[in-house]
């Protein structure tokens, strides 16, 4: 097993290579570079060329790749065009807000979709499941941003309950949490549901309800334990998207974390911001969903015993048909 | 083409023979909510088609009437006006056609590169398969807003890059999905068949494994121009869309946005366009799945 937990990060590592170079290259195409920022009104075309020179800007692109991923590594991403600070101070002035906020809505959603799921499950067919699932719909059909100015308007404009926007204290945190927590509520509610009904039909639920095991044990005992796998599959594949409605929410709710830095510094074109900070989350974010792979092999015994008994070559193999 | 035909077992009862389709349309017009989703998206079609016969773009749609300005919805103005003085419903009603061709061609674009590269991938095997499954995978370890919002920084604002920047994002998750569909379909004996009497491959693929691996991806198609739709009001929200004048129902949200505590509708119908547009392409899917779904054919 530690073998193989190993060998998966060192996997990773080409896969962190080709995400950054991809962000990378990708914005290395938009015109204009960092010495229509820098030089002076009045440099001339020399001047200009000259900088590009002493920047090293006239260096092939994958050279210039490797210098900024060398330098990252030791926790150097230039300076922000607009402040003059250095991009990682700011990146990890606000990961931590982030990180806070994606927390707190993976809490929030996996809080409401689990019990909303299983509940749909059991009464399957019924016009309390087909609400929870027209509800669950309705929630994967709403922008995210509208939920949150909706949200804030009844909340904090009207009733005055919460703050509007910032970040101080526990308050501040609730509506953009419920704001990204639904969007990912919706699709987790229905998976959770799904994978509910196909363990439901399996005859060892029978045999435990037939002797005599209580409802309550039967389903989380029983059902939910099996049923849990293709769940932390679906919340893996929602990570993204919490990254993603971050941006939105940060945005609407004025949460100083990474996602606002980089629409902010999109906006002002700030280019060594945006490369740096894009790169970070995208690599953070390969970090993350090579650990829900991992507790995935740990809480399916069955995947677990696979690796655990099998040696070397093989495993692997399988895994990465798994995967793919 | 022969292998579209239905084969009707021997044993089969007496019964109306419908074509493949036919019995998917007979059963998706039994779902009620998918109806309703697909009345929905006609009528939006049609609006969007029409919409610039009846509104003229440079007085209802973009004209700037200061009388009229922030009025509440009324008789007049059933949505109300915004700062401009313009009609909010006239905006949306105009704004149908760009969120509708935006989700659609951004869905086409990934259509093309997706099924195409997870066709071949699952066709050939291999290390041609191993090269493009993990490209794939970088591809899809990038958020996908991070990833529009790059492409669009990258390539600069305009309805075409945006149509681009999402169609990338949508990618890695058709060619997974047409992969593993040609991987069920490729051990078929009809594929064998075609192999042995020499045919090329992008023939066999292209008129034989294909055509049997549609349910996936038409499925597939359906939601994703829901979520291309909510992606492209997006980042108009955040300012990288559709620009200003243009009623993209995105960008009339993030300019209600201001206005929103004493002027609430600004930001509430387009919205409201946006959620009953998306909705009723999921519900689409969600119907097309069950009735594409062999397990559930009586």
């Amino acid at each position: 097993m530690y073998r193989y937990v190993l060998k998966r990060f060192v996997l990773l590592i080409p896969v962190l290579l080709g995400v950054s170079f991809l962000v990378y290259f990708i914005l290395d195409l938009a015109p204009g570079d960092a010495v229509d920022v820098l030089a002076p009104d009045d440099a001339t075309q020399e001047d200009r060329e000259r900088m590009r020179e002493e920047l090293g800007l006239n260096r092939p692109l994958i050279v210039r790749y490797l210098d900024y991923m060398s330098d990252l590594v030791r926790g150097d991403m230039g300076e922000s065009y607009l402040s003059g600070q250095p991009v990682w101070d700011s990146f990890i002035e606000k990961a931590p807000n982030t990180l806070l906020l994606g927390f707190a809505s993976l809490v929030v959603s996996v809080g409401l979709s689990l019990p909303l799921g299983i509940y749909s499950a059991n009464r399957h067919g019924t016009w309390k499941d087909n609400l929870s699932m027209v509800l669950a719909l309705l929630g994967l059909s709403m922008p995210n941003f509208w939920l949150g100015l909706l949200l804030m308007l009844l909340f904090s404009l009207r009733l005055g309950l919460l703050p509007s926007g910032g970040a101080d204290g526990f308050a501040s945190l609730i509506l953009p949490a419920i704001t990204i927590g639904t969007g990912m509520m919706a699709t987790l509610t229905r998976t959770t549901r799904s994978s509910m009904l196909d363990v439901i039909r399996q005859d060892y639920l029978r045999t435990a309800r037939a002797k005599g095991v209580s409802e309550r044990v039967v389903i989380r005992k029983h059902a939910l334990k099996n049923a849990l796998i293709p769940i932390i599959t679906i919340i893996g594949t929602q990570l993204g998207g919490i990254l993603g409605g971050a941006v939105l929410t940060e945005s609407v709710f004025s949460w100083p974390g990474v996602g606002r830095l980089i629409v902010d510094s999109l906006n002002s074109r700030d280019t060594p911001m945006v490369t740096g900070a894009i790169i970070m989350t995208t690599m953070f974010f390969s970090v993350v969903l090579l650990l829900v792979d991992l507790v995935y092999a740990f809480v399916d015994p069955r995947i677990k015993a696979q690796y655990a008994t099998k040696k070397g070559g093989k495993s692997d193999d399988n895994k990465q048909k798994a995967s793919a | 083409m022969t292998t579209s035909k239905k084969q009707a077992p021997d044993t089969a009862p007496v019964k109306k023979q419908r074509s493949q389709w036919a019995e998917v349309w007979h059963r998706l017009r039994k779902n009620k909510g998918a109806m309703v989703g697909l009345t929905i998206v006609v009528i939006l079609i049609f609006i969007a088609l029409f919409s610039g016969v009846f509104l003229d773009y440079e007085t209802d749609v973009i004209g700037v009437n200061t009388a009229e300005r922030l009025q509440p919805p009324s008789a007049q103005h059933i949505m109300g006006t915004d700062e401009y003085g313009r009609d909010i419903f006239c905006r949306i009603l105009y704004g149908t056609k760009y969120s509708l061709s935006v989700g659609v061609v951004a869905v086409i674009i990934a259509l093309l590169i997706g099924v195409t590269l997870g066709a071949v991938a699952g066709y050939a095997g291999g290390p041609t398969e191993e090269v493009i499954m993990r490209v794939t995978d970088i591809f899809s370890s990038v958020p996908n807003m991070l990833m529009a919002l790059v492409v669009v920084a990258a390539l600069g604002q305009s309805m075409f890059n945006l149509m681009l920047a999402i169609g990338i994002t949508s990618v890695p998750q058709f060619v997974r999905i047409t992969r593993a569909a040609v991987l069920t379909v490729k051990t078929q004996e009809y594929v064998e068949a075609a192999r042995a009497i020499g045919l090329r491959s992008y023939r066999i693929i292209f008129s034989h494994i294909l055509p049997n691996c549609l349910s996936p991806i038409i499925v597939q198609t359906t939601l994703r121009v829901a979520s291309a739709i909510i992606s492209a009001s997006s980042l108009s929200f955040l300012g990288l869309g559709i620009p200003a004048p243009n009623p993209e129902w995105g960008a009339m949200l993030s300019a209600g946005r201001r206005f929103i505590r004493d002027y609430s509708y600004m930001t509430l119908f387009p919205g409201l366009a946006i959620m009953i547009t998306v909705l009723s392409l999921n519900l689409v899917g969600d119907g097309l799945r069950d009735a594409l779904d062999p397990r559930l054919k009586d």
